[in-house]
């Protein structure tokens, strides 16, 4: 495309375009895993014997997972920090450390579920692992797309272009890091 | 601000010549995506224009063979209800309305050369042409096409046995699916351009009616799609993993799909209200010569609508057997929020009121639309109350007030829109005196097919039956049901007429000018049809509130929004 249209140029809220549409991008998401969410507590308050289904799942791989990802932000906002003065070098390589943190976080995921399907607990098996694989299916696949948008906006920081872009994706990776606080209590904790 | 001409020089300098590929299907080009939604609405509205006709010819003629369809079987009849529905709604009402007339009007009234993210424009509309093919193919599976409603409730939707087509069903709901991130990214794109992009002095308040309506029903969408497109994926797994989220044989919930689907599908009534509420505004302010009444209060009860309109969903669900507390407490939200509907009727009334009114064919539509939604609105008085909506449910009461409603909105407003912006989408004026027997010839058919239905709803009449005359009590009703069907046969046949007007009228109607209607918003500003970039001249600047129409320190009876103040001019 030859040129950006004035259009994105132009800033009357006061806040850049792309910074902007990355908000409203998690809007439109808070109420997609809202949904999920409700849709889980909704029925799981209806339903007893859910907790000798939830009793399954491992807290302490939960917990590291929280860990990773929690880890994984530090690191996406130092890349902000970096971007902020200039160095698009250092930004990238955070960024890359934030992929590394989303790798690990689906790793342990791969291993966690490979588990629980070998010991027979499927997404078919009860409501609650329907909802288990379900919502943490879609959080993955955020995850996934947020590792995605990271690899090219690292490429492109390491040039010293787009540096913008670096804080948009880390708050992108940040909502991805909040979903996850909301899943893990309720998948894991609530027993 | 970067508003300097010399950069739009420089930025269509880098336009090279563009072929027929990236000129018309390729394009980032606001105007041209418009009209690739326009045109690809107005093909989907044939189709469901067609299975309307297929599905009424068999309930007033119970098993003849029905020209270009044959005989209608039962499971034929609710493949067409079905997809008659869902087209008109999410493929026709949506991408005209908002998508179309969003992309066309917002970047020209506010006053930029494009939206703010063409790239993600273009992809907004190439995901909802393959949404429209998804759906059409899964007519060609086996099993055809899902008939089970465009609410798609289960176990209809979600068991095999019932739907009698697992891979159609899955088709239908891929198809929704796709369409809702086709206008999510649409959304996100209408809603940061307008926060961001509007012309130097164009402040909040001077922002034209139909461009904030348009915003205001992607945030709604924005809001209320989130659940349903969970519950989408929920049905999916229910439909091919064996998960059983709404399966109450299996500790399942098929209400959950109810909150989820009519948690969207009440906001989404809005999503499509608004838009057309925009337009007939643009339309009578411009010829009644008046400034639109209550500019802020009109917006505010936009606002006020669109959270009230997050509170209304389970009044779908009245017989559902929810609770009838919880219902009580919906009964009141809903009657509630027909008050800030009527406040916005009485409000374009009041615009008329003393102005010098031109009934050319747009204003025909925008009068229409007033007086066709009004009977809508008031029908929906009887169904909102939990105690009328008992008797009342699934019958065609619901049908005609449903129609009542969508009709002005998807069809009388987005021909007002057409007819209106038609000069400057095209450069040329359609025909008036085509365009007033076109009007005719719509809107007395329409009140001749579904005021009947109002009749048969009352009478008993149950929606969703392929044939109604192995009901004694309904089969006396017959003439009804018939007299419904000419009406829609001589409506439909009018619609020739408008189609050869729009055609013809693109390439042999009159000239028109840059203002041809004498109006004050920006899009008339800049040439018909706008070029790539849109204001050749330079990017506007505003100055004033968009209807200042008649005004006293005024020569004309118009002043445009980027006419300098007379001290500034000398």
């Amino acid at each position: 495309m030859s040129g950006t249209p004035i259009a994105t140029t132009r800033s009357a809220a006061g806040m850049p375009t792309g910074k902007l549409a990355v908000w409203w991008l998690i809007g439109s998401e808070i109420v997609i895993f809202g949904g999920v969410l409700a849709s889980y507590i909704m029925h799981r308050l209806a339903h007893g014997g859910w907790s000798e289904e939830a009793a399954h799942t491992n807290t302490w791989i939960g917990a590291l997972n929280t860990m990773v990802l929690l880890t994984s932000s530090l690191s996406a906002v130092l890349a902000h920090q970096a971007a902020e003065k200039g160095d698009g070098k250092k930004a990238s390589k955070l960024l890359w450390a934030t992929i590394v943190g989303a790798v690990t976080f689906m790793i342990v995921k791969a291993f966690e579920w490979t588990e629980e399907i070998t010991h027979g607990y499927t997404i078919a098996s009860s409501t609650f692992w329907s909802f288990y694989y379900t919502a943490a299916g879609i959080h993955a696949s955020h995850v996934l797309a947020g590792a995605i948008c990271m690899y090219y906006v690292a490429k492109s920081a390491a040039k010293g272009e787009h540096l913008h872009r670096v804080e948009n994706v880390g708050l992108y990776w940040h909502f991805v890091d909040v979903v996850w606080i909301f899943l893990f209590p309720l998948l894991y904790i609530a027993k | 601000m970067a508003t300097a001409p010399a950069t739009h020089e420089e930025h269509d300098l880098g336009h090279h010549e563009q072929s027929f590929w990236e000129k018309y299907v390729f394009s980032t080009d606001h105007k041209v995506i418009a009209m690739q939604y326009m045109f690809t609405g107005m093909a989907m509205a044939l189709i469901g224009g067609f299975f309307a006709y297929a599905f009424r010819m068999q309930l007033a003629y119970p098993g003849m063979e029905v020209p270009g369809w044959g005989l209608v079987t039962p499971n034929d009849y609710n493949q067409l209800v079905t997809n008659h529905g869902a087209i008109m709604i999410f493929w026709v009402a949506m991408p005209v309305l908002i998508a179309a007339m969003g992309n066309y009007l917002i970047p020209l009234m506010l006053g930029c050369d494009d939206m703010v993210f063409p790239k993600l424009n273009r992809l907004s509309y190439q995901i909802f042409l393959l949404s429209a093919v998804v759906l059409l193919s899964s007519f060609f599976v086996s099993g055809g096409g899902f008939g089970g409603a465009w609410t798609m409730y289960p176990p209809l939707s979600t068991k095999a046995e019932y739907s009698l087509t697992q891979l159609g069903s899955t088709i239908f709901v891929v198809a929704v699916a796709l369409e809702f991130v086709a206008f999510l990214l649409g959304g996100i794109n209408f809603i940061t351009t307008a926060m961001n992009s509007r012309a130097p002095g164009m402040k909040l308040y001077d922002v034209p009616m139909v461009v904030w309506m348009i915003v205001v029903a992607s945030i709604l969408f924005m809001a209320s799609v989130g659940p349903l497109i969970a519950g989408a994926i929920m049905m999916l797994f229910d439909q091919n993993l064996g998960t059983a989220f709404f399966d109450p044989d299996r500790a399942g919930d098929p209400i959950l799909w109810q909150h989820l689907f009519w948690f969207f599908g009440h906001p989404e009534v809005y999503v499509v209200l608004l838009p057309a509420m925009g337009i007939v505004a643009e339309i009578i302010t411009t010829f009644s010569r008046k400034k639109l009444f209550a500019y802020r209060t009109i917006l505010y009860t936009v606002f006020g609508t669109g959270v009230l309109s997050f509170t209304v969903w389970a009044h779908h669900q009245f017989v559902a057997g929810i609770d009838p507390r919880m219902a009580h407490v919906f009964t009141v939200t809903t009657l509630l929020i027909s008050v800030p509907i009527a406040e916005m009727l009485f409000v374009y009334i009041a615009t008329l009121y003393g102005g010098s009114i031109e009934y050319s064919t747009p204003m025909l539509w925008a009068l229409a639309f007033l007086v066709e939604f009004l009977i809508g609105g008031v029908t929906g008085i009887y169904l909102g109350a939990s105690g009328g909506d008992i008797y009342m449910h699934d019958t065609y009461f619901v049908l005609a007030h449903f129609h009542y409603t969508f009709f002005p909105i998807a069809i009388i407003g987005t021909y007002a829109g057409v007819t209106y912006w038609f000069p400057k989408m095209f450069g040329r004026h359609m025909n008036e005196f085509w365009g007033k027997v076109h009007f005719w010839g719509t809107i007395i058919p329409f009140n001749g097919i579904f005021i009947p239905l109002f009749f048969l709803g009352a009478g008993g009449q149950h929606r969703r039956i392929a044939d109604f005359t192995v009901y004694p009590e309904l089969a006396q009703m017959q003439p009804w049901r018939e007299f419904a069907t000419v009406a829609l046969l001589i409506m439909l046949a009018f619609q020739v007429i408008f189609l050869w007007n729009f055609f013809y009228s693109m390439f042999r109607g009159r000239k028109a000018e840059k203002n041809p209607w004498k109006a004050n918003t920006l899009e008339w500003v800049a040439p018909s049809p706008p070029p790539h970039g849109n204001f050749p001249d330079g990017l506007p600047t505003v100055y004033r509130a968009p209807y200042e129409f008649s005004h006293p320190d005024h020569d004309e009876d118009y002043w445009p929004q980027n006419e300098p103040p007379a001290e500034q001019k000398a």
